[in-house]
């Protein structure tokens, strides 16, 4: 077992782990946090997207280990913060999910896109989540969701 | 699926990261861990250790330095994608590397566990070669220096032996008239291609020279066609001598996505794509 100290949404974290136990089971199984999904296991479908130093990454392909002394954002943090809220609201009015699965992954990929500013078009939306996957909805009310998201933020400003 | 045990080891310089691999014989180096957890979880590898070099200092940056570009191994695809010097000096890195995987792989991928893992269908064993690049190379008994065309063996293979390290790449600055191209086919934006094409030259008021064709995803791994790209040189250069010259420089593979003929048809489609704007005077370079 390897000591880690870490902030997982702006919390203190020290915890013992095993080294090959990557961040996604760190934070469902240690900590709790069940809003980042395991799909693949691989880095094919984006659904353990999670922020790490400010930056999205799969969370199935880095070591919790390897996030000894970084700082961890979750859905639930992001949540919590109110970060995405417009963006979680324009999800529900677009029907931009169904199942849910694949959700959490979608906003905090479609957020790092939003976070640039600016109205990106379509096509830098779906380049953007091309590397989460949504089995249920046909992406088309996803990108409409990210799209007039992205709209209103310009407009607030 | 969950990666198998191992231990964990996180050294603090080059050096001792070498002294650990020649001690763990069946150890791992792991940068940005994109390819090699990948493998891990799906149980293709079971090293005893994993030497983690992802923290190194030495084998970070980019910098500009007597007239070579050197780019240090732990260079991330995001970094790669966002640097100046890039941009300015070797366009074509810049011009491929939104092509390789998504934005949360970008983050964390590095240029060296790319080239170190020689993976036919990547798109930046393929960028050296077409840039002649040359890749510095740390082991036991100090450094050496490799020429990108020499440095990858076949499939994942490179010269690189157990107990060494990619430490850096260092590229030629592109020239005023340098000229290049990149194109690629997938299914999905940040698929690994079906085929793949870099091309760097230059050109002159006799049309082009000094021109490299890197292809990659056919065959085993990246490939230079000097008989390909010798067709398109100077004041009379011939798109049909080029394609007629892939079938004998190119060894195509066959796999899921498309068969030998296919991709051989596909590479031509790529070469008038990419050649053909850098042989128009007044194209733009892709
Ligand atoms: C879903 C998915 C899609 C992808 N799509 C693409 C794509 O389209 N194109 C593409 O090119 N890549 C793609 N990749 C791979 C990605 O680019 C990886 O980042 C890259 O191949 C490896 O870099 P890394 O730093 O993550 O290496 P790691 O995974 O850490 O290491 C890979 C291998 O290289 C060795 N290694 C690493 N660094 C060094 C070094 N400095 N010296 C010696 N050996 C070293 C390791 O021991 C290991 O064997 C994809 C990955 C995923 C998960
Ligand atoms: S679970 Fe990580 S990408 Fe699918
Ligand atoms: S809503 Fe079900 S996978 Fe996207």
């Amino acid at each position: 077992m390897i000591e880690i100290s870490l902030t997982v949404n702006g919390e203190p974290v020290s915890a013992s782990v095993l080294p090959r136990t990557h961040l996604v089971d760190f934070l469902r199984e240690e900590l709790g946090l069940t809003g980042a999904h395991l799909g693949c296991e691989h880095g094919v479908c984006g659904a353990c997207t999670v922020r790490l130093d400010g930056e999205i990454v799969r969370g199935c392909l880095v070591l919790a280990v390897q996030a000894d002394g970084g700082s961890v954002e979750t859905i639930e943090g992001m949540s919590d913060t109110g970060e995405i809220a417009d963006l979680q609201q324009a999800f529900i009015d677009r029907n931009a999910l169904q199942c849910g699965f694949c959700t959490p992954g979608m906003l905090i990929a479609a957020q790092d896109l939003l976070r640039h500013g600016g109205v990106p078009s379509r096509e830098d939306i779906r380049e953007h989540l091309s590397g989460n996957y949504c089995r249920c909805t046909g992406y088309h009310a996803i990108v409409d969701a990210v799209e007039t998201t992205a709209k209103q933020r310009e407009a607030a400003q | 699926m969950k990666a198998p045990a191992f231990e964990y080891l996180r050294p603090t310089s080059v050096t001792e990261a070498i002294a650990l691999l020649g001690q763990h014989p069946e150890a791992k180096l792991i940068a940005g861990g994109q390819s090699l957890l990948a493998s891990l979880n799906l149980r293709l590898s079971q090293p005893s250790h994993l030497i983690d070099i992802g923290r190194l200092p030495e084998l970070r940056g980019i910098a500009v330095k007597n007239g070579v570009l050197r780019i240090g191994a732990l260079t991330r695809h995001a970094e790669t994608m966002a640097a100046p010097e890039i941009a300015t000096h070797a366009p074509l890195l810049k011009a491929a590397i939104h092509h390789v995987a998504h934005a949360a792989i970008r983050t964390r991928g590095t240029i060296g566990g790319s080239l170190a893992n020689a993976d036919p269908a990547a798109e930046l064993p393929a960028c050296i070669l077409a840039l002649d690049a040359t890749l510095i190379i740390a082991g036991p008994h100090g450094e050496r220096r490799e020429a990108a065309a020499d440095f990858f063996t076949g499939l994942f293979g490179t010269t690189l032996a157990p107990d060494e390290i990619l430490a850096a790449i260092e590229v030629p600055l592109a020239a005023a008239n340098a000229v290049h191209g990149f194109q690629e086919l997938t299914r999905r934006s940040g698929d690994y291609a079906i085929v793949g094409l870099a091309a760097q030259g230059l050109r002159g008021a006799n049309g082009l020279s000094a021109l490299r064709l890197a292809w990659f995803s056919i065959g085993s791994k990246a490939t230079l066609t000097p008989h390909a790209a010798a067709a398109l040189l100077g004041p009379a250069p011939s798109l049909e001598r080029a394609a007629a010259a892939l079938a004998e420089e190119l060894e195509p593979h066959d796999d899921l996505q498309a068969n030998v003929a296919t991709r051989l048809t596909l590479a031509r489609v790529l070469l008038r794509r990419v050649a053909g704007p850098l042989l128009t005077p007044s194209g733009i370079a892709a």
